[in-house]
């Protein structure tokens, strides 16, 4: 039993002294390799780990909370929160669940806008994957690299909506800006450049001896268990499941567009990893296609739906009965029918869904995250134990858990 | 008399009502056309009792009793094809039904269709929990659990697990306020400088949106200004300003006064 004093404080589920050989450590929630707020209880025999604790919670905001007592728009930029290093991908998530239940079609020039977006949330999600998973193993020059060229992705959704980290960069019905003169231009300059850039760290690491050693048959996540645990995205694709809900269930245009699904059926982090830098070939690709798309496509970037939709500026400006819906919408907000949605989505980190309950108020009644890492999360407590200290950090690494999503 | 707040339901609601306006509800289609659903919904009729079952947004919705669910699903992952639960979580209906209804999200990945099973428990019902057929649910219970005490019966680990251990109420609850409940505003008082010090400290304010007058440091004053950091007392006048001043005339003598009758 633990007598607490100032020294010594309780800790909670610790039991330091014990009869048999094992040692509990407590990793976390300060760790830098936790990325972020994960608290593991570890329990080692010698190096080998016996049982694995999860314990989240640290980041907890209560979003769900917070979306019974908002309006639909004034929750979209909450979302920001949730997977912060993409955040664009849950903005779009939740902009696509209301346009659901509310039978929305978006304008064709938004679609646009929003699949760029969403790929080069994807490509900066990816990079920052592997500037920290590196890092994380040892590889300390593939963290510069990557930030440099997620440095340029991030300047150009800074062109795009202003914002570099949290974008709200949808709108419930549309996008809100039309892109800016010669982002496209920039664009295509960027998708030039980084596949150079990923020949660059793939000549660094997928080859590299210690690179192998650090992820080989590490982290095995078989698809029985990546089924049973929810594991979705690359955790599942990395174990030889061909399942994408970009590909199955295609929301915004990417029923229209040519990418392939990258699958591994290594079950390891070396597999997953090799999706990573797959995945962002295939987001270079259909990011190129987007481009002539974007020219082809009328200028209306809000769907044109007064009941839930406020009108275009310039209406609101010059037309009286526009103003008043206007007026309407922001101080009482949208009335989406009754019933319920899931839409999922393909987030960099895998499904993403909002499960919104509506009861035909303003508020949503119910809104649930639907988180992938919180899930990724979950199954550390079956994959680590019997691995080495030294790999939890890498597997940790490589399931690419971000703990504003996991806490909400 | 004052009206009674109701404190069954104390999440935002809408400030303005229409009494004519009656909220349309998404159109509930029939399973039938899709040879997936109903042959869905063949095999869970086989098994189990179906209390309602229709195709709301292109998802299958399946209503069950709550003592089926191990059964239904089941009858998803064995005959179906689903391989995975996405997601499963309550929604509080206490104050209309006394109930709540607890929802399983079911992804089928070879056909990439996804079918909704609904139960509905009364609020000191458990539930059986369906972690031997599906992991997630592992920690996805513990949420509920966390969320809205409603205890799983055969869970390998029901503890909480985004609030602390020691934490009273559950948040998601409609009863629960937004900025937390008496206990919420004293647990890190107590549990940083002990239970003591509540009179020295005094209770977190948990409002994001206070405004404290008296803080030179983080709020200005409008009216007039205070140096940063100037203590209450040689900041406040004698005679506090006031924004909107009312003047009250005598017109038998003409004389204006300040209105103080606040």
């Amino acid at each position: 039993m633990q007598q607490p004093n100032k020294l010594k404080p309780f800790f909670e589920n610790l039991n330091f002294e014990r009869d048999d050989n094992t040692m509990v450590i407590n990793f976390g929630p300060q760790h830098p390799s936790a990325h972020g707020q994960l608290r593991l209880i570890l329990e080692l025999e010698g190096e080998k780990v016996v049982k694995a604790h999860p314990d989240i919670g640290y980041l907890h905001r209560g979003v769900e909370k917070m979306a019974e007592n908002m309006i639909y728009n004034e929750f979209l930029p909450t979302t920001d929160r949730l997977d912060y290093i993409a955040s664009t991908s849950n903005n779009y998530a939740f902009a696509l669940s209301v346009e659901r239940l509310i039978g929305l079609e978006v304008p064709r020039r938004a679609q646009v806008i929003r699949t760029m977006l969403l790929e080069l949330n994807r490509i900066m999600s990816h990079l920052f994957f592997l500037a920290t998973h590196a890092l994380d193993v040892g590889a300390m020059s593939i963290f510069l690299y990557a930030f440099r060229e997620r440095e340029f992705a991030m300047d150009l959704v800074e062109d795009y909506c202003g914002a570099r980290l949290t974008h709200s960069a949808v709108r419930i019905g549309g996008v809100p800006l039309d892109l800016p003169a010669g982002w496209l231009e920039q664009l295509s300059t960027y998708i030039d450049k980084l596949p150079d850039q990923i020949k660059l760290y793939e000549d660094l690491l997928t080859e590299n001896r210690i690179w192998k050693m650090r992820l080989e048959d590490v982290g095995v996540v078989t698809p029985e268990d990546a089924l049973s645990w929810g594991c979705t995205g690359i955790l599942l694709r990395g174990s030889g499941i061909q399942y994408d809900v970009r590909k199955e269930e295609p929301y915004e245009l990417y029923a229209e567009l040519d990418f392939d699904i990258p699958v591994s059926d290594r079950n390891d982090s070396y597999g997953r990893y090799r999706l990573y830098m797959e995945e962002m070939k295939e987001s270079i690709k259909i990011l190129r296609q987007l481009i002539p798309m974007y020219r082809k496509s009328e200028p209306q970037i809000m769907a044109h739906n007064p009941r839930y939709i406020s009108a275009p500026k310039e209406e609101i400006m010059t037309q009286n009965y526009a103003l008043m819906q206007h007026f309407v919408l922001v101080t009482q907000g949208m009335r989406p029918p009754k019933g319920t949605v899931y839409a999922p989505t393909e987030s960099p980190k895998g499904e993403l869904g909002f499960f919104i309950r509506s009861e035909g108020e303003p508020y949503a009644y119910r809104l649930k995250v639907r988180a992938p890492s919180f899930f990724h999360t979950g199954i550390l407590q079956h994959i680590l134990p019997g691995t080495y200290l030294a790999d939890v950090v890498a597997i940790i690494g490589n399931t690419n858990i971000v703990f504003g999503e996991v806490d909400r | 008399m004052r009206k009674y707040t109701p404190k069954d339901n104390v999440q935002g609601k809408a400030k303005y009502t229409d009494r004519f306006w009656v909220a349309p509800r998404v159109p509930r289609e029939s399973f039938d056309t899709d040879s997936h659903f109903s042959a869905v919904h063949k095999a869970m009729s086989e098994a189990v009792d179906v209390l309602d079952a229709y195709v709301e947004l292109g998802q299958l919705v399946i209503h069950i009793r709550p003592e089926d669910n191990i059964a239904a699903l089941e009858v998803l992952k064995n005959r179906c094809d689903y391989a995975m639960c996405s997601e499963l979580s309550a929604i509080d209906y206490l104050a209309q039904d006394g109930e709540f209804e607890i929802f399983y999200q079911m992804l089928n990945l070879k056909k990439a269709k996804r079918t909704r099973i609904l139960t509905r428990i009364k609020e000191n019902q458990a539930i059986e929990s369906i972690v031997p057929l599906y992991a997630m649910a592992n920690f996805a219970e513990r949420e509920m659990y966390d969320m809205f005490g409603i205890t799983v019966n055969n869970h390998p680990y029901l503890k909480r697990i985004i609030m602390p251990d020691d934490w009273v109420g559950h948040p998601l609850r409609k009863t629960y306020p937004l900025q937390g409940d008496e206990h919420a505003a004293w647990y890190e008082v107590d549990k940083i400088f002990g239970k003591e010090h509540r009179d020295v400290i005094g209770p977190e304010n948990r409002d994001p949106g206070r405004i404290d007058r008296y803080d030179s440091q983080r709020f200005s004053r409008v009216g007039y200004e205070v140096p940063f950091g100037a203590q209450e007392a040689e900041s406040e006048t004698e005679q506090p300003i006031e924004y909107s001043k009312q003047i009250l005339v005598d017109y038998t003598t003409g004389s204006e006064v300040l209105d103080t009758r606040k």
